[in-house]
């Protein structure tokens, strides 16, 4: 059982960055678009120099 | 120009067909200044946010991008698809924002300029609110969840009380701070309901999330054995994935309604007793003060003409398609788009006094008619959340005199039911149906308002529609084009290609090709002139041309004269949809009654109304009328539908039960209608109908198995059986079951 004491805050360390990750990429407007994302993948555009697309 | 630009790749990449809705250009819009909305963004850059109209596939969001990301200077160019909004920053003073947004323009999109301030969009900051407490919500359930299943295996096996406590202390290490925050939303509108004396679907949200941390941190406290940290925790995550749903149901069509932000903003040019002339904001226009009102302007005031004469598109206000002729002592109203000459025009309202203020008034009036509706959801809650209370209660006193049990024990159980009869299935029931049923009406075209507007639109029996704009296309053309020569319609069109009349113009779509014509002088309120070898030629009214005789068919008409050639005749028609008569025939077919109500000639709306076949029919309306008739209809206990365009539409939009307006309606349409449809077919207002009925029928399976659910799992919570794991796997699954149900909305839709 003694695994436990470091088993569990291992687990919510873990869930813990995944969390923080989420709040992070929201508060970076990444879920602002969620149409226009879903879009933009597939412009592979060679000659695009600016940081528009 | 797309093809010059070497962006020949946009029309592969265009994923719809490109005839669902012409591209729409600039050109019969007043002019929009764009410099000063122009911010600096700081690090040396200059930034503009734009709205932009007529963006419907990711295409159009690469071209408009790539467009821009081609012109020296700018450094950032986005649109965002989902709000359709576009952010252009440059380098100060190497690009300017009319330049760029004119190239934006030519691609056929038009913008509106808009500050991002003034549209903090309280419902964006709303749904963010949301999704995080979501986030926070989910990672507590998850976890709580993983030891609780260690806690319910050790129950079965052998897990010493040391450790169990040891799992009930983190899960309440975890679970306490994440409902402290992410139950505020359920929280804080509980308080306002019982600050209000209400009850609400929160209140037993609320307190059934606090009883049962707090109970629970009290069992783990005295080492006990009921401890329901991962209910608590589960109940907000679905809870607020249902809340979340809703928000973002809501926030779609709210592009349309920030449009109304550009209106209104005109400036008024002021004619001072000097000679000179200053710019300043309607509300500020002194009645009395001279305004001058070039062509091609949008008249920002009420007002009476005194010089100058010329036409006036009065569509905006009074639905009429042919524009009127003004002269001194006449009276012209805000809105109105002045077409061929300026006007000096003596302001006698301003601002808030104005007739389209009046009309934003009486909207706004009727808009407190319809608050009147109570939703579906707040019915049930006014019912359910009492009798959950009194279940509880009934639970808790039951078991102390009845069961004999301790009080704890007693309040554990009281606590169980709270929890089980929690309306998780019941808040998801709705919006989740709600949300798949807007995101296949948004895949037809249709943006849908809220989820309340699908809850009536279930229930309509009368529908009213308008007839320029919404049953006709709100576009003349000509009525015999086959029997015009050629030459004579080129040559007329080359002519009117100078002119801002709508006739002109209608004229000049019939023949795209002429190219302009030299010498054309317009005499304002009559028509254009031009010499020709020969002597003078004429392209204008009957009386203008000088033309004695000819058919008189009430048709809207512009005569063409030359020496020596005989008088040709345009006339012209505003043609229905092409679907409207089989939309007509459908929906009185499936029983629904339909009426006509037109603020256009009795003449020229009768004719229509016998062709489509609506028996009911009325012309001449102004605006208040139409919203009396709306009011009456629904005093005699109908459920009204409106389908209307223009301004004058607005109030009776706002005042029926539903409303629905096409995409090119104004602005104040838009905003007044439940829902808006994109494109030159009238069938989305049948498969808004449609979609609704099923929508309701799907709700009505949700509820029932809600109600069902709650039937079995309360004697089993009354009767002390509802263990935390009974409670968490009961929720878990309605809530799947109800969710799974909303979705075969959208796969019969494939």
């Amino acid at each position: 059982m003694s695994g436990l004491l470091y088993l569990i805050p291992i687990a919510l360390l873990l869930g813990g960055v995944g969390l923080a990750a989420f709040l992070w990429s929201m508060r970076s407007g990444q879920y602002d678009d969620l149409d226009g994302a879903a879009h933009r993948i597939l412009f592979d555009d060679d000659n695009d120099q600016s940081g528009s697309t | 120009m797309i093809e010059a630009l070497d962006l020949g790749q946009y029309y592969r990449r265009r994923t719809i067909d490109p005839d669902v809705r012409p591209l729409r250009p600039d050109e019969d819009q007043p002019e929009i200044v764009f410099e000063p909305h122009v911010r600096d963004a700081g690090k040396g850059l200059s930034e503009i946010h734009l709205l932009v109209d007529g963006l419907h596939c990711a295409a159009c969001v690469w071209l408009i991008e790539q467009v821009l990301a081609r012109v020296s200077g700018v450094v950032w160019a986005r649109v965002n698809m989902t709000t359709r909004r576009l952010v252009i920053r440059w380098r100060a003073g190497e690009a300017n924002a009319e330049d760029l947004a004119a190239r934006v323009a030519q691609l056929g999109y038009r913008l509106v300029p808009f500050d991002p301030a003034a549209l903090a969009a309280a419902t964006d900051a709303e749904s963010r609110r949301l999704l995080k407490a979501m986030a926070v919500a989910g990672f507590a359930a998850a976890n709580i969840m993983l030891l609780s299943v260690a806690v319910w295996a050790g129950a079965v096996q052998d897990m010493g009380p040391a450790t169990r406590a040891l799992m009930h202390w983190i899960s309440g290490a975890i679970a306490l701070p994440a409902v402290a925050y992410a139950g505020r939303p359920f929280f804080g509108s509980a308080l306002t309901a019982l600050r209000g004396r209400r009850l609400n679907m929160d209140v037993p949200i609320s307190l059934a999330v606090i009883l049962a941390a707090g109970m629970s941190l009290f069992e783990t406290i005295q080492n006990g054995d009921h401890v329901y940290f991962d209910s608590a925790a589960a109940l907000l995550f679905f809870l607020l994935i249902g809340r979340y749903l809703d928000s973002r149901a809501r926030g779609k069509a709210r592009s349309s309604a920030e449009r109304l932000l550009a209106i209104g903003a005109t400036p008024v040019t002021i004619l001072m007793p000097d000679g000179k002339t200053r710019q300043v904001m309607p509300a500020e226009a002194v009645p009395g003060t001279m305004a001058l009102i070039a062509p091609g302007e949008r008249i920002p005031v009420d007002g009476k003409v005194r010089s100058g004469r010329g036409d006036v598109d009065t569509s905006l206000i009074d639905g009429e398609s042919l524009p009127k002729r003004v002269g001194p002592g006449d009276t012209v109203y805000a809105g109105a788009v002045n077409l061929t000459s300026s006007l000096n025009v003596a302001i006698t309202a301003g601002g808030e006094d104005t007739l389209l203020a009046e009309i934003a008034r009486l909207m706004e009036n009727a808009e407190q008619d319809r608050a009147g509706y109570v939703l579906r959801a707040d019915r049930i809650a006014r019912l359910y959340a009492p009798i959950v209370h009194l279940l509880g209660l009934a639970t808790f006193v039951g078991w102390i005199t009845l069961g004999g049990a301790a009080w704890q024990e007693a309040l554990l159980y009281a606590i169980a039911v709270l929890i089980i009869t929690c309306p998780c299935a019941l808040a998801l029931a709705i919006p989740a149906v709600h949300v798949v049923a807007s995101g296949r009406l948004f895949a037809g075209g249709v943006l849908v308002k809220s989820g309340g507007a699908l809850e009536r639109l279930a229930k309509v029996d009368t529908v009213v529609f308008d007839k320029t704009g919404t049953l006709t296309e709100g576009r003349l053309e000509l009525a015999d084009a086959d029997s015009i020569a050629p030459e004579d319609l080129r040559f007329a069109a080359a002519m009117a290609m100078t002119s801002r009349h709508p006739l002109a113009r209608a004229l000049v779509r019939a023949a795209p090709l002429a190219a302009v014509a030299e010498g054309v002088v317009d005499v304002p309120g009559c028509g254009l002139t031009r010499q020709i070898a020969g002597g003078e030629a004429r392209l204008g009214s009957r009386a203008f041309c000088g033309v004695a005789h000819g058919p008189d068919d009430g048709l809207p008409e512009m005569w063409l004269v030359r020496p020596r050639k005989a008088p040709v005749r345009f006339a012209f028609v505003d043609r229905p949809r092409r679907d409207a008569a089989s939309v007509i025939e459908s929906l009185s077919g499936a029983g629904y009654r339909l009426c006509l109500l037109s603020g256009d000639r009795p003449d020229v709306v009768g004719p229509l109304a016998d062709d489509l076949g609506i028996a009911d029919w009325r012309a001449g309306v102004r605006p208040d009328e139409k919203l009396a008739e709306i009011t009456a209809c629904r005093r005699d206990g109908r459920v009204v539908l409106m389908v209307g365009d223009g301004l004058n539409d607005a109030p009776a939009l706002t005042a029926a039960d539903v409303s629905a307006a096409p995409a090119d309606a104004a602005d104040i349409s838009q905003t007044a209608s439940d829902f808006v449809f994109q494109g030159r077919m009238l069938s989305p207002v049948v498969a808004m109908i449609e979609t609704a009925r099923r929508a309701d029928r799907l709700v009505k399976q949700n509820l029932a198995f809600a109600f069902l659910y709650n039937a079995i799992t309360i004697p089993v919570a009354m009767s002390g059986f509802a263990s935390p794991l009974v409670a968490a796997v009961a929720m878990s699954t309605s809530s799947l079951i109800v969710v799974a149900n909303a979705l075969r909305l959208g796969l019969k839709a494939n």
